[in-house]
């Protein structure tokens, strides 16, 4: 199809896609009409049975926890593929690519970017770990956490230390954390077999809701997605960036 | 990781897969076998938690995709130089995501699952980063499978919305009241349609060429033998659990699935015998399949579906072995187009058996357990009314078979008016050879593929349990009593299948697939008069599919709204 | 018409990015239009959980029995949300790729090889 031919079918047939979606959705609830029961229940149920004051946190570690689990892999997929798409291509270049950047001229980084963002890493790798340890208690846990923790990566590099970005997060460190992290959820699910219950059963103490030591499996479960999630993005984050210095060759303009 | 070590781990990991899902298969042949994560089971009729639900025909499922993903690491074993244990990995993450798929007994765990193996299948199709092809069949592969699974979470969204609940059992009870009125109509229709986008069913189909083209052979045996039959049982299975009941009694719906079955499996057939490039064949014959079987599953009864899951389970196998022999060609001849290598197969006797055996394999004919399924879906056609899916059958085995056997003879013969006496006499010398015997741990697994598709053939007694297990696969409320519940299920007793009929027809699709092989291979021989003026006749109609199968990332998706506005249009039309 | 707004922003935002990806003629614009229609499950998936006058459900400073809105909805849409960054993270790597053997993220310039 060329693509004017391919504009109009597709807006025809979008149109007509378009209203049987409409037609299907008027067929919802009004909206803040809400019928439940599933959510209703476990707004009841969750605080007792579980510990954890964020029913959020309880329906995605502990009642829907396999979902997670498969989420995780899903992130440790991902991470795989786009390692395995870039580190074949950067193979096929003979020169490493950290000599690159030794050559190149690194873009010049002003030093107000540069002091802002490195007195930043540190409260954002705090607000990140506070996230992950507080999962259960508030909205928040190891998928955020996770991303805020690696956020400070990405902060080391906007401020033009990608060197020591490079030296504190080498490739086997981040690899290491993501495979640990995944492989940890699995182990806290099996934790479950082995006390003789069943696959991702809580098997800790529960402990009172609202302390920060309760919700038995949802904090260690919180740790290893934080782990996993922050070694799966700072290796996405080099990964792309190994590849903006491939690219950005000396002399070629970008 | 050392490399042997990495090889023998996948490996034995994928074996012990593929036995823990013998064992769950032969643990829920008498009773579904409900496992509550968490252990969080049902209060009061309502799903607290994600229940893995296993019946036959799921464990049947999950052990095919562990059988060929055994296979296809075993084949891998000489192969892979580069990128190895991430590679390893990502097959087995894979493999997880398609196990955890079958298995599963909740709506929007299904959809985790599906988006895992999918993701890892993105990844695996695009990773050969030395040719340019893989990165365009990945992207539109991807796009077009994102769309779907999109859709997917679409629909799922809206049952949330009415139901409050993702268990499909608890989703079927709650709907079962009442019949489909909109909103179940246009969730069936998204679900539907995300599902048909994953077993490539025309219109939605247009990504599947360049994927299994471009796809390593390690990546495609699963995706030959799997992936598109995981999206037909999908539909299956949601169908039979969730929405059976609201569309109990819509007569229309099951002539909109018929439409879409007879399309695809024509549509596949001729395009697969127009093409040269192998690996695109065993795509379109794989299209072509995917309509035959969902032919089996739209005639909404438990034979249909017995036929249906007994046939993909043997094609399966069948087409796991021809992507096997494919990649063996490839690694040997580096090409696979059937004109360029024309001759060039001599040295590789094995593999032409393995590929006639294939053939012979994909037209259904004994002992192959291809035969059994295609003997239950003849008698349930026959039984549903429409005797004609006898003949749609017989040309879709026929289409695919001939295109097999006359590539065959084409690369290992050196028939055929493209390759002539020349090509003929070009030896195992040349220069492009790189290895003058395919390995033992190359033939084997697609031998071993074979011999299971035969082995399936000749098990006594198979077509009753195919037929049992898609009976209590198509009951929902004993599906919802054993996940909700727990009642007892009364497995009914069946006549046995009467096979000589079928065998007749599978003799007639092999002939008609060697007689179409042959007339490919000499057309000096046919009388001229009417061959140029079918041929004149046909190529216009063939320029115009050849045309529309030209696509690029924008009209997979525009294909794919085009294919939702008509079976949604359709559906819509036959519930009022 | 106020009672359907939600759902109608989710078919827009649906139909808006397939219109992007089928009109793209970027694959990194593509991808983004990817994420525009991936977006409309995250505002139909809120919102069908969503019940007037409901908290978070975040039950550490009001009591268990608050109104609050659905939980689960609440962890879909996260899940939903892990599942379109990373493929993103993968096509995005794809179209880096596409970039360096084809010299351009145009698909209307990839080169095509059939037969």
């Amino acid at each position: 199809m060329t693509p004017a031919v391919r504009r109009r079918v597709f807006l025809v047939a979008a149109a007509a896609a378009g209203a049987l979606l409409l037609w299907g959705l008027t067929g919802l609830p009004d909206y803040g009409v809400y019928n439940g029961p599933y959510g209703d229940v476990l707004n009841r149920v969750a605080v007792a049975e579980r510990s954890a004051t964020n029913v959020v946190a309880a329906v995605t570690f502990d009642y829907r926890g396999v979902d997670t689990m498969g989420e995780e892999y899903i992130l440790f997929a991902a991470v795989l593929g786009v390692a395995i798409l870039l580190r074949a291509q950067r193979d096929e270049h003979e020169e490493p690519p950290d000599e690159d950047a030794a050559d190149r001229d690194a873009p010049a980084t002003s030093n107000a970017v540069r002091i802002v963002g490195l007195t930043l890493v540190g409260p954002v790798v705090l607000f990140g770990l506070y996230l992950v340890a507080h999962g259960h208690l508030t909205p928040g846990g190891g998928f955020q956490g996770g991303v805020v923790l690696a956020t400070a990566a990405l902060l080391v590099y906007l401020s033009g230390e990608y060197v020591t970005l490079r030296r504190v997060s080498p490739e086997l460190v981040t690899d290491v954390a993501e495979s640990v992290g995944a492989a940890s959820y699995v182990a806290i699910g099996l934790l479950g077999v082995a006390a003789g219950t069943a696959f991702l059963a809580n098997v800790l103490p529960l402990g009172q809701p609202g302390q920060l030591l309760s919700a038995g499996t949802i904090l260690p479960i919180n740790a290893a997605v934080g782990l996993e999630v922050a070694g799966g993005f700072v290796l996405l984050l080099s990964e792309f960036l190994e590849q903006t210095l491939v690219i950005r060759r000396p002399g070629e303009v970008t | 990781m050392p490399r042997r070590l990495a090889d023998t781990a996948a490996v034995a990991t994928a074996a012990v897969v593929t036995v823990c899902c013998l064992a769950l298969l032969a643990s829920c042949l008498d009773g579904t076998a409900v496992y509550w994560f968490g252990g969080w089971v049902p209060r009061h009729g309502i799903a607290l938690g994600v229940a893995f639900a296993v019946d036959p025909v799921g464990a049947t499922m999950a052990t095919l995709a562990g059988v060929l993903a055994t296979a296809a690491l075993t084949f891998s074993w000489r192969i892979f130089e580069a990128v190895r244990t991430l590679h390893h990995a990502l097959m087995l993450v894979f493999l997880a995501g398609i196990v955890g798929f079958c298995l599963s007994g909740d709506l929007f765990n299904m959809f985790v699952f599906y988006e895992l193996f999918s993701v890892a299948a993105y990844a695996l199709t695009g990773y050969q980063t030395t040719d340019p092809g893989p990165v365009r069949g990945a992207l539109n592969f991807a796009i077009t499978n994102s769309v779907g699974a999109i859709l997917v979470l679409a629909g799922i969204a809206l049952l949330y919305g009415r139901a409050g609940a993702l268990n499909l059992a608890q989703l079927g009870q709650s709907l079962a009241s009442r019949p489909a009125d909109r909103l179940v109509i246009v969730a069936f229709l998204l679900l539907m349609v995300g599902f048909f986008v994953k077993a490539a069913v025309v219109p939605f189909h247009f990504w599947l060429a360049d994927a299994y083209a471009l796809a390593p052979t390690v990546v495609g045996v699963l995706f030959a033998g799997v992936v598109s039959e995981l999206g037909l049982y999908a539909v299956a299975r949601v169908y039979w659990t969730v929405f059976s009941g609201p569309f109990e009694g819509v007569q229309g719906l099951r002539g909109i699935l018929l439409v879409g079955a007879v399309t695809t499996a024509l549509v596949g057939g001729v395009m697969c015998v127009l093409q040269h490039h192998l690996a695109r064949m065993l795509a379109y014959a794989t299209v072509s399949h995917v309509g035959l079987t969902l032919a089996g599953f739209a005639l909404l009864g438990p034979a249909g579906t017995g036929g249906a899951v007994l046939y993909l389970v043997a094609d399966g196998l069948v087409k796991g072995a021809l992507f096997i022999s494919v990649g063996i060609i490839e690694h040997h001849l580096r090409d696979t187009d059937e004109r360029r290598l024309a001759g060039r197969g001599r040295h590789l006797p094995w593999v032409a058996g393995l590929l006639v055996l294939g053939a012979l394999g994909l037209a259904g004919v004994p002992p192959f357990g291809t035969f059994l399924g295609k003997a239950l879906l003849e008698e349930a056609a026959l039984a549903a009314g429409q005797p004609w899916l006898i003949g749609l059958f017989v040309a879709v085995a026929a289409l695919t078979s001939a295109a097999l056997l006359r590539a065959t003879g084409r690369v290992f013969l050196g028939l055929g008016p493209g390759g002539g006496p020349a090509a003929a006499r070009r030896g195992p010398d040349e220069s492009a050879v790189r290895h003058p015997h395919a390995h033992p741990t190359q033939v084997a697994p697609a031998v071993a593929l074979l011999a299971l598709a035969v082995a399936i053939g000749l098990w006594p007694g198979l077509t009753a349990a195919a037929e049992e297990a898609a009976a209590r696969f198509t009951d929902r409320p004993a599906y919802a009593a054993a996940v909700l519940g727990g009642a007892a299920e009364v497995p009914a007793a069946h006549p046995p299948v009467l096979l000589a009929a079928p065998a007749g027809w599978a003799v007639l699709s092999a002939l008609l697939g060697l007689a179409l092989a042959w007339a490919a291979l000499r057309p000096d021989r046919l009388p001229a008069g009417p061959r140029d003026r079918l041929a004149r006749a046909a190529a216009p109609a063939v320029a115009a599919l050849r045309r529309i199968h030209r696509v690029q990332i924008g009209d997979s998706v525009t294909w794919l709204v085009v294919g939702m506005a008509g079976f949604g249009t359709l559906l819509a039309l036959v519930t009022r | 018409m106020l009672k359907f707004l939600p759902y109608m922003v989710a078919a827009w935002l649906l139909l808006v990015g397939l219109y992007g990806i089928v009109t793209s003629r970027n694959l990194v614009h593509a991808i983004t239009c990817l994420s525009v229609a991936q977006s409309s499950t995250y505002i139909l998936l809120l919102s069908v959980g969503f019940e007037r006058g409901g908290t978070a459900p975040v039950f550490l400073d009001v009591p268990v029995g608050t109104r609050a809105v659905d939980p689960v909805v609440g962890a879909l849409t996260l899940t939903d949300v892990v599942v379109g960054a990373t493929v993103s993270a993968l096509l995005l790597a794809l179209a880096v790729q596409a970039q360096k053997h084809q010299g351009t993220l145009d698909p209307e310039r990839f080169g095509k090889e059939r037969d």
